[in-house]
């Protein structure tokens, strides 16, 4: 199962609140939404903080690692944008937020979840859009 | 009775099929006047209406169509199919508060032949495809296109942490189509399934879904009138009383592609909905005789039996394995089929048969049942007899 081919899937389309997301892949940064008065994490991104009320928050770049939280890979209805065979990912960050993604770069076999993995990035489209998808982490593979 | 209760005192529905063959406003039109001739009522008497996201169908048109002199209140409940029991609560609420005396509740859809779910859904507005939920922004990008994709995350999460099998699943399905088999107006009539036809059949989402395990693409109308317990003496037919009626929005909740709540093995809107319905009304689980829980896919029941108390979290399979969701069982589910089995008209049949269960006049009548279950996740209602 490998990175699937870059370049026919769907780009992104941002609201006025996530745009700052998007926008942060464009330039290979993975950014987190954090609120300014009570320091947490959200995702998916809203304009206010549902802890403390803050509507003051900034865009902060992740640790791009994190955990294999839940995982499925779909066999219908075919979609040969993302290759014939893909593994939708729900990540958990160590930042203690979850994204919906993939896993690449990984055998069937091996898959478990729970597994550490890391973020990179690819282009999806023609307008310079660019999207995070995860693999597992180096290190882990290493011992 | 609480002489402010409102009843459901008609109900109607068209053929389920693969291919209706005319419009879904024909549909919904067709199956509103097949529950007011039901209820001894007519068109002149409708002064409400409420359906639910993803219709087609717009109150205006139904109002020319039908020939309704006015509508006083009209209301359309958000979360798509998980909203299809909150139509109950808006026509309950309208009805006890006076805002109208007699509201239509509808869904016809060519989910089928029309407008498919279960293909790629790449696009579209929050309000053709579904409101609540993020998914053309968080998840389309990454190849999760579709409900089976959606719910199978949040499937699989459950399978690791209970160690529930694709198998467990397929015995919901197995339940559902023996049901089914039985109710002549189920699509699947005569059609049961085996475990082994189950697991033979084609992957859609591994390791959550198999073909069998998603409910059926489906053409049909279904609606229902409500109205006062003083009215209903002089309907008809006995009615069903909605005992209670709820929506359930928790914090951190999406439709569908619900991925962010703090532990995606708890359903927690039917945990919300359930601790709704049992306090305001005294009822436990031990007092539902029928389960209708929202199956779009198998492992939903499982959900929805452990938050509404019939077991504890994670003994939903051996729940179903110890045939207690048999039509003999301690709780029938779905005896009309439910989603898998009878027609996904998007929860709407359910409502129906739940009727029918406490009329005595079901295809498959359980014996005995005062109170029935319907749950369509972000939304739920017991209702009981008049």
């Amino acid at each position: 199962m490998s990175t699937p081919p870059p370049g026919q899937r769907p780009e992104p389309v941002a609201s006025r609140d996530s745009a700052f997301f998007w926008q942060g892949l464009r330039e290979d940064r993975l950014l987190g939404q954090r609120c300014d008065g009570c320091q947490r994490f959200r995702h998916p991104p809203r304009p206010a903080c549902p802890h403390c009320g803050s509507l003051d928050w900034s865009a902060v770049p992740l640790s791009g690692r994190g955990h294999l939280h839940a995982w499925i890979r779909p066999q219908h209805p075919p979609m040969p944008a993302f290759g014939a065979d893909y593994l939708v990912a729900l990540i958990e960050l160590d930042e203690g937020i979850r994204l919906l993604s993939n896993l690449c770069d990984i055998e069937p076999g091996e898959i478990r979840n729970g597994m550490p993995v890391e973020v990179f990035f690819i282009d999806v489209g023609e307008s310079g859009a660019r999207i995070h998808q995860f693999r597992p982490l180096a290190e882990a593979a290493n011992g | 009775m609480d002489s402010r209760s409102a009843v459901i005192v008609g109900i109607g529905q068209t053929e389920f099929s693969k291919n209706s063959g005319r419009s879904e406003l024909q549909l919904a039109c067709e199956a509103i006047r097949l529950a007011l001739d039901d209820a001894g009522l007519s068109p002149a008497d409708v002064d409400g209406m409420t359906t639910f996201t993803l219709d087609s169908s717009e109150d205006v048109d139904l109002v020319r169509t039908l020939g309704i002199e006015n509508l006083r209140f009209s209301s359309r409940v958000p979360h798509g199919g998980g909203g299809s029991t909150g139509t109950l609560a808006h026509a309950m609420a309208a009805v006890q508060s006076g805002l109208a005396k007699v509201v239509v509740g509808w869904r016809a859809m060519n989910e089928r032949s029309e407008a498919r779910f279960g293909t790629a859904q790449l696009s579209g507005s929050q309000e053709t495809r579904g409101s609540g939920t993020g998914f053309i922004e968080w998840s389309v990008p990454f190849g999760a296109v579709s409900p089976a994709a959606w719910t199978g995350i949040q499937a699989q999460r459950y399978m690791h942490i209970y160690g529930a099998t694709n198998e467990d699943f397929g015995r919901v399905s197995v339940v559902l189509r023996r049901a089914a088999a039985s109710n002549p107006r189920a699509f699947f009539y005569e059609k049961p399934i085996t475990l082994e036809e189950h697991q033979a059949s084609r992957w859609i989402v591994e390791p959550a879904f198999r073909l069998f395990d998603c409910c059926q693409e489906s053409d049909g109308g279904v609606a229902f009138v409500v109205t006062s317990s003083e009215r209903a003496r002089d309907c008809a037919k006995p009615g069903a009383r909605i005992v209670h009626a709820t929506q359930a929005v928790p914090f951190e909740t999406e439709v569908v592609t619900n991925f962010y709540h703090a532990d995606l093995t708890r359903f927690d809107s039917g945990i919300a909905a359930a601790a709704e319905l049992y306090g305001r009304t005294g009822l436990g689980p031990e007092d539902i005789q029928v389960a209708m829980l929202y199956d779009h896919f198998t492992v939903a029941v499982f959900w929805h039996l452990e938050a509404f108390g019939f077991c504890g979290p994670g003994e939903g399979p051996a729940f179903v394995k110890e045939g207690h969701l048999d039509l003999d069982g301690r709780l029938p589910l779905s005896p009309n089929g439910g989603l898998i089995g009878e027609a996904y008209i998007h929860g709407m049949n359910n409502i129906t048969e739940a009727v029918r269960q406490i009329r005595g006049t079901a295809a498959n009548p359980i014996e005995n049942v005062d109170h029935v279950l319907v749950s369509s996740g972000m939304s739920a209602a017991i209702l009981g007899r008049t």
